[in-house]
């Protein structure tokens, strides 16, 4: 998604001056375009994270669009109080941009694998928080972000997810990729297209899904929640990211402050992501029962013990 | 920049009594809340005099004016200091003070930039220097002629972000930067230099391509003078290494970190207040 990404910033980079970026010494191969077209709007900060943070919301303060490039974990994670309080606290204008979402970089291990991130920016106040689910909806929001005001986390996996995602999207909208009332998969970021392909393979045996993008994540769009619960036979929440905090837990938290009351509820998440294994982003996923097959299984199984625990019931 | 863009600096002795006002000020907004940090504001009192007694160009009238200098206090416990001194200049009558870290109040106990003339909130150590040069930065990419001034403490420094920071204002001859470190050798627990080196401190900044200079942060021509020739330099960020005591003006407060926390109650205070008469 990076390429998307860039290109998408030369655009708004062309039409506004203020579009400003800051890379934290990453993007080769990458970022040389953008620096080369705008070099007054480009910025290696150094391998300095917390630096580079701060220093993106003083030039926010004086009327910059910052967008801060590198690695989930280093532009996230490591300068976090800086975040906290000079981006959130001050609501300044800055997008943390968060390469290698999930296991993105699986096999460079722990320290890169990005998966407490938007547990940790949801978090803080006022930050959108944003996970595109692939290329096509990493433009759609870059370019939208680009005209937002305000803090925000821009989380892109790497290598480009497939595109499977065709429809409008707008800021704090899922995005409803297909329909099925049977359950309703709700993802974030690129593991989308595994809900995608996971929705088809169901679809083959009977089981028809509403897949939905939750590509922003906060704020979350409750309605979104809300319509999976009333209206399809159960919720499974899928993410490339720590099962604490994040996309199940957001819509853990709507169903709760809504009182909702779906069929069924399942967070797909991962439950160990310390454990130091190192691998490809297809066979992690597979080794945390993130993959198509492994998630049409639990969707499955879910639906079967609902369904047996609703003929208990009767 | 030329000396004539300057505004008028106030005479010697009107920039004493705005410092002793800052003392008196602080002094009372702290003892009221029963709160700490009166030596580190005691510190840097005739600091904030000299930029806002007249060095600092701002508009107490229109706090957020774009062509005023930029102030950001990142030793923020010290904005018992930093408030007083912005009553004193206008930006706000001198009873709003009295709601300094009361409930509901926009004084808080670390600068607060809700406060008309807060550039910046702060608090947390080693976060004004890279803001300010995040500001310095747009004031160069823009060819505005503003200043960004951050004034530090010494135990500060050793936040590694600072280092960062001064690395990145080196790189970018960031000519509109001017840092003041108030140097008054102590920090929270012990004396700097014994909890981590930082001397010889001049040449570290001049080893990072800044512009320094070291004065009395007590006399008040000193750091006008520095500041001027500081606010001259060109192509270079300026360092300016104030020498200070920590709780300067009253006596039983200097030197001492007990006053890092303690706040002046009862025989204390008037001795205190008898002091800075």
């Amino acid at each position: 998604m990076r390429k998307p990404f860039v290109e998408t910033l030369e655009n708004a980079a062309e039409q506004n001056p203020d579009i400003f970026l800051i890379t934290g010494d990453l993007g080769f191969g990458v970022l040389e375009p953008f620096a080369r077209r705008f070099p007054r709007q480009f910025l290696n900060a150094g391998i300095a994270e917390q630096s580079m943070t701060a220093l993106a919301a003083g030039l926010a303060r004086e009327g910059r669009v910052v967008f801060t490039y590198s690695i989930a974990n280093f532009s996230a994670l490591r300068p976090l109080e800086f975040v906290r309080n000079d981006i959130c606290g001050h609501q300044a204008n800055v997008k943390i941009v968060g390469l290698g979402g999930g296991f993105s970089y699986g096999a460079l291990g722990f320290s890169h694998h990005a998966t407490e991130d938007l547990a940790v920016m949801s978090a803080l106040p006022g930050m959108t928080v944003i996970a595109p689910g692939d290329d096509y909806e990493a433009r759609e929001l870059t370019r939208l972000l680009a005209a937002h005001s305000g803090p925000a986390y821009l989380r892109l996996d790497c290598p480009s997810a497939p595109a499977c995602a065709r429809t409008e999207v707008a800021l704090g909208r899922a995005s409803q990729l297909r329909d099925g009332r049977d359950v309703t998969l709700v993802a974030t970021g690129a593991i989308l297209s595994e809900c995608w392909t996971a929705s088809e393979l169901l679809s083959d045996r009977g089981i028809e899904c509403r897949v939905l993008s939750m590509h922003t994540l906060a704020p979350i769009d409750r309605a979104a929640i809300r319509g999976a619960a009333e209206q399809t036979g159960g919720i499974i929440t899928v993410e490339e990211h720590s099962s604490k905090g994040g996309l199940g837990t957001a819509a853990a938290e709507v169903i709760a402050d809504e009182d909702l009351r779906p069929q069924s509820f399942l967070r797909l998440g991962i439950r160990n992501p310390a454990e130091c294994v190192s691998g490809c982003q297809d066979f992690l996923r597979r080794r945390h029962g993130l993959d198509s097959a492994s998630i049409a299984g639990r969707v499955e199984n879910l639906l079967r013990t609902t369904g047996r625990a609703r003929e208990r019931a009767l | 920049m030329s000396a004539g863009v300057l505004p008028a600096v106030g005479a010697d002795r009107e920039i004493a009594v705005f410092a002793r006002e800052i003392r008196r000020r602080a002094l009372r907004m702290t003892s009221r809340a029963r709160s700490s940090h009166i030596g580190s504001a005691f510190s840097c009192a005739d600091i904030l005099a000299v930029l806002y007694g007249g060095l600092l160009r701002v508009r107490p009238q229109e706090p957020g004016w774009s062509g005023r200098d930029r102030f950001i206090l990142s030793k923020g416990h010290a904005a018992s200091a930093l408030y007083a001194a912005l009553s004193r200049r206008g930006f706000f009558p001198s009873e709003a003070l009295e709601a300094y870290s009361g409930d509901g109040s926009i004084f808080c106990g670390h600068a607060s930039s809700a406060v008309p003339g807060v550039d910046w909130s702060t608090g947390s150590l080693g976060h004004g220097l890279p803001v300010a040069c995040g500001m310095a930065l747009a004031a160069q990419l823009d060819h505005r002629d503003h200043r960004v001034v951050a004034l530090l403490s010494d135990g500060e420094l050793d936040e590694g972000s600072n280092w960062e920071a001064i690395l990145f204002a080196g790189h970018h001859r960031l000519d509109r930067l001017t840092v003041i470190v108030d140097c008054n050798g102590l920090q929270s627990l012990a004396a700097t230099e014994e909890t981590l080196r930082l001397e010889p401190l001049a040449a570290k900044w001049q080893g990072f391509g800044w512009w320094v200079a070291e004065c009395d942060g007590h006399d008040h021509a000193s750091l006008r003078s520095v500041l001027e020739t500081a606010r001259h330099q060109s192509g270079k960020p300026s360092c300016i290494l104030a020498r200070t005591v920590k709780g300067r003006g009253v006596d039983f407060m200097e030197n001492s970190v007990l006053w890092h926390y303690r706040s002046a109650q009862g025989a204390e205070l008037d001795s205190a207040m008898t002091q800075l008469e």
